[in-house]
């Protein structure tokens, strides 16, 4: 119940299409979605394969509460070697594809080897097909997505698709679903494209049984009146999105602004949450049209957005695209295209993101590596030679969009950018001003102004990232309870307690949003009157550890030890300049060895024996 | 008093629960695929709009069914379609100029709104309100106060 209890396996280099039974003892350990995944790929797939080799597999999967009425219930992963990291890889995306592989019937696609030519797969419950996309190779998401429902002859088909930088090798490019949803992070669109695979289209019409529906709709029910009755997920994010973050970040002086030379910034005013909803002076319209929800999604965070039509970003020839109301500003974003750089130009960000969605690219990496090639700029390591003629400093919306636009197409400056911070910064000699950890972008809370993000970048699996453990909410939106963000104390258990939980919401197929509002005793019910299996908090908090430590035993296998639990020198050495956090640098070295403590590791952050046979590892 | 359902798409963010509460009521499985009531998404204008049937008070369903396997509940005015008379023509589904009576594939017969008997789920499952169930006759009120508002402008201004 609640899993089809069906994988759906692709030989791409041969093209044969197998179904397989899930294997239900997993599931019991793993849930689904991001554990289960990681479980199937961790046992197929040999740690040191090259991520972007024939030999790496990609996985598409589904959680159990995925296509059911739990609010937000409709998420799926993407699971793979990344090639920004070298690390596990797991990307996790709303809109409404995941149901649909669902209703087909699938609980995941396990896509393995490469296609001797570009194709697409669709899959119509049991009719599920390789089909050739010659004429995809080289269109944007946006083109493919409409190309290929058409082409099905299906409106209601839901189309993940990557765009050009994805087939061209960008190493943050996504895997777009919906236009403007997407399995961001990690370059997952650049491991699609290495297979010429460019889209999957999806569209089912059997449905998904629960173990207990009475209970199930009780359970359900009981959690969408405490996420409608919570200020977070039935106040703020509905109105505001993730944007509401943008003044409050900043005042907590947390803000990494210009490649984190500073951490508060003068201009999030202009790009925040409340700038969005002002009626500007053109149209009198405001930036924000409305707010969107993703399947199953009661609280409705996403922002749709139209561009000033008297912007520059909208003069000139071709730009009709950009014209209409799309995916706008998430709080990631509008911090990585615009406080990282220095950019406080609303409507260019916007065009940024559009333009984010339309190609494929990861905003947070995209941004940071912008704002560290800004740097150089400035610097003087690179010059007008190297980017091309374009002055790329610090503030400059023309020079931002432009380089968004190269970028997203592979080509010129822009190919070098796809590399990512890391890499570039390596080419010119200045690995330090890189923000990234184990080779990925860091997001936007700044590890001097709230500590016990530091340690949630450091120890992230999957390289910089605030989804997997976001200690945001105890240490500036006081959930469950407030602690100080200058402090360190006690900051290693928090993280140590986000991170088993997240991974425990992230296998069910629910949205992290969700815990804003509830902890694993309001998800418990949820999934253990949908699953078999007897689910209580603890049995979640024991899955999710257990993936954790799957996890990072994938990622030291692959060559990435404790040495990597690290943060760059700039937010360990530059003490903050100003706000509250003024004076400090991250205490990291102070969290760490009590965190490997916590976890049942040893002092250089190995998963001791012991612990692994406690969690059946 | 009559009823209906009496969609705000303003209010619409495109969650689908409507659909899924509707498929589990008539299928008793959670299938979007079947669902009577369908959200549509214009991406390009930000606008998410549930629509169903309206239950027509003369209904080209009813009046083009060969085999008068649609009839009118007197009480409530619900457009009824008894699975065992129709025989899967698809005669109503080309005759209604709404598109909201559909044939399903995998019983033979057409399916339509027939607001769950009185209750009708996708309004109960809506988080937003654009899908209530409300008094028929007072259905444009709140849309006619809105428009009051805005009326008599230098009234308010003084």
């Amino acid at each position: 119940m609640a899993w089809t209890k069906t994988i759906l396996r692709i030989n791409l280099t041969t093209g044969e299409i197998t179904k397989e039974p899930l294997n239900m003892e997993w599931a019991q350990e793993y849930l689904g979605q991001r554990g289960l995944a990681t479980k199937y790929f961790t046992e197929e797939t040999d740690p040191n394969v090259d991520p972007l080799s024939p030999e790496n597999k990609l996985i598409f999967a589904t959680g159990p509460l995925t296509g059911t009425c739990a609010s937000t219930g409709g998420r799926y992963s993407v699971i793979t070697k990344g090639p920004l990291t070298g690390a596990i890889a797991c990307s996790n995306s709303g809109g409404y594809f995941g149901p649909e592989l669902k209703f087909s019937g699938y609980d995941m696609v396990i896509l393995e080897g490469k296609s001797p030519k570009p194709v697409y797969l669709s899959i119509f419950n049991d009719n599920v097909q390789l089909r050739d996309a010659d004429h995809l190779w080289g269109k944007t998401v946006w083109e493919a997505d409409g190309m290929i429902k058409a082409e099905v002859q299906d409106p209601l088909a839901h189309v993940a698709t990557i765009g050009v930088s994805g087939e061209k090798g960008v190493l943050y490019s996504c895997i777009v679903n919906n236009m403007h949803r997407a399995a961001g992070r990690s370059g997952v669109g650049a491991v699609m494209g290495s297979k010429n695979l460019k889209a999957i289209v999806a569209r089912g019409s059997n449905g998904v049984q629960v173990r207990d529906p009475q209970g199930f709709f009780a359970a359900t029910d009981a959690g969408k009146k405490v996420l409608a009755e919570n200020a977070v997920t039935g106040e703020g994010l509905p109105a505001f999105g993730t944007q509401v973050l943008m003044n409050v970040i900043n005042e907590s002086g947390a803000m990494p602004t210009r490649n984190c030379r500073d951490t508060v910034f003068e201009g999030a005013h202009d790009i925040s949450a409340e700038a969005m909803a002002e009626p500007r002076r053109s149209d009198g319209k405001a930036n924000l049209s409305t707010n969107q929800g993703c399947f199953g999604c009661t609280i409705a965070c996403g922002r749709v957005s139209t561009i000033d039509p008297t912007h520059f970003t909208l003069q000139g020839e071709d730009k009709e695209r950009y014209k209409h109301a799309s995916g706008g500003l998430e709080y990631e974003a509008a911090w990585a295209l615009g406080s990282a750089t220095g950019v406080n130009d609303l409507d260019a960000l916007t065009y940024a993101q559009f333009l984010c969605n339309e190609h494929g690219l990861d905003p947070i990496s995209l941004g940071s590596t912008i704002a560290a090639a800004m740097d150089l700029y400035e610097e003087g390591v690179i010059n007008h030679n190297t980017t091309g003629g374009i002055e790329l400093k610090f503030g400059n919306a023309e020079a931002l969009v432009k380089v968004c636009e190269l970028v997203g197409m592979a080509e010129g400056f822009g190919a070098e950018l796809g590399m990512g911070s890391k890499r570039l910064c390596e080419k010119y000699g200045r690995p330090e001003l890189s923000m990234t950890c184990k080779g990925q972008e860091f997001p936007a809370y700044d590890p001097r102004g709230i500590q016990g993000m530091g340690l949630t970048y450091a120890t992230s699996n999957r390289g910089g990232c605030h989804l997997r453990s976001y200690t945001v909410s105890s240490e500036i939106l006081g959930i469950p309870e407030k602690t100080d963000p200058l402090a360190t104390e006690g900051k290693a258990g928090l993280v140590k307690a986000f991170q088993d939980a997240t991974a425990a919401v992230d296998s069910a197929g629910i949205c992290v949003f969700t815990t804003f509002a509830w902890t694993l005793e309001d998800i418990a019910p949820q999934v253990d009157t949908a699953c078999d299996g007897g689910w209580t908090p603890e049995k979640l908090m024991e899955v999710g550890e257990r993936i954790w430590n799957m996890e990072r035993r994938y990622n030291m296998s692959a060559g990435i030890l404790g040495d990597q639990d690290t943060l760059p020198e700039r937010v360990m050495k530059e003490a903050s300049k100003a706000g509250p956090a003024k004076g400090l640098v991250s205490g990291l070295d102070k969290m760490l060895p009590e965190y490997y403590e916590l976890r049942g590791w040893s002092t250089d952050g190995t998963p001791t024996g012991e612990t692994l046979s406690r969690l059946g590892l | 008093m009559q009823l209906a359902l009496v969609i705000d798409p303003g209010k619409c963010t495109s969650c689908k629960q409507c659909e899924m509460a509707c498929a589990y009521e008539n299928e008793q499985t959670f299938n979007p695929a079947k669902s009577r009531i369908r959200i549509f998404d214009f991406h390009e204008e930000g606008r998410f709009v549930p629509y169903t049937c309206t239950q027509c008070d003369e209904a080209w369903c009813q009046s083009a069914c060969p085999v008068n396997a649609i009839t009118t509940d007197q009480a409530s005015g619900v457009k009824l379609v008894h699975d065992n008379l129709c025989v899967g023509c698809k005669v109503c589904t080309i005759a209604c100029p709404f598109g909201t009576i559909n044939y399903n594939a995998d019983t033979g017969k057409v399916i339509k709104c027939d607001l769950c008997g009185g209750d009708p789920a996708c309004a109960k499952a809506c988080p937003t309100d654009a899908i209530t169930y409300a008094d028929v006759e007072q259905s444009g009120f709140d849309k006619m106060k809105a428009w009051a508002a805005k009326t008599d402008s230098a009234a308010q201004s003084s």
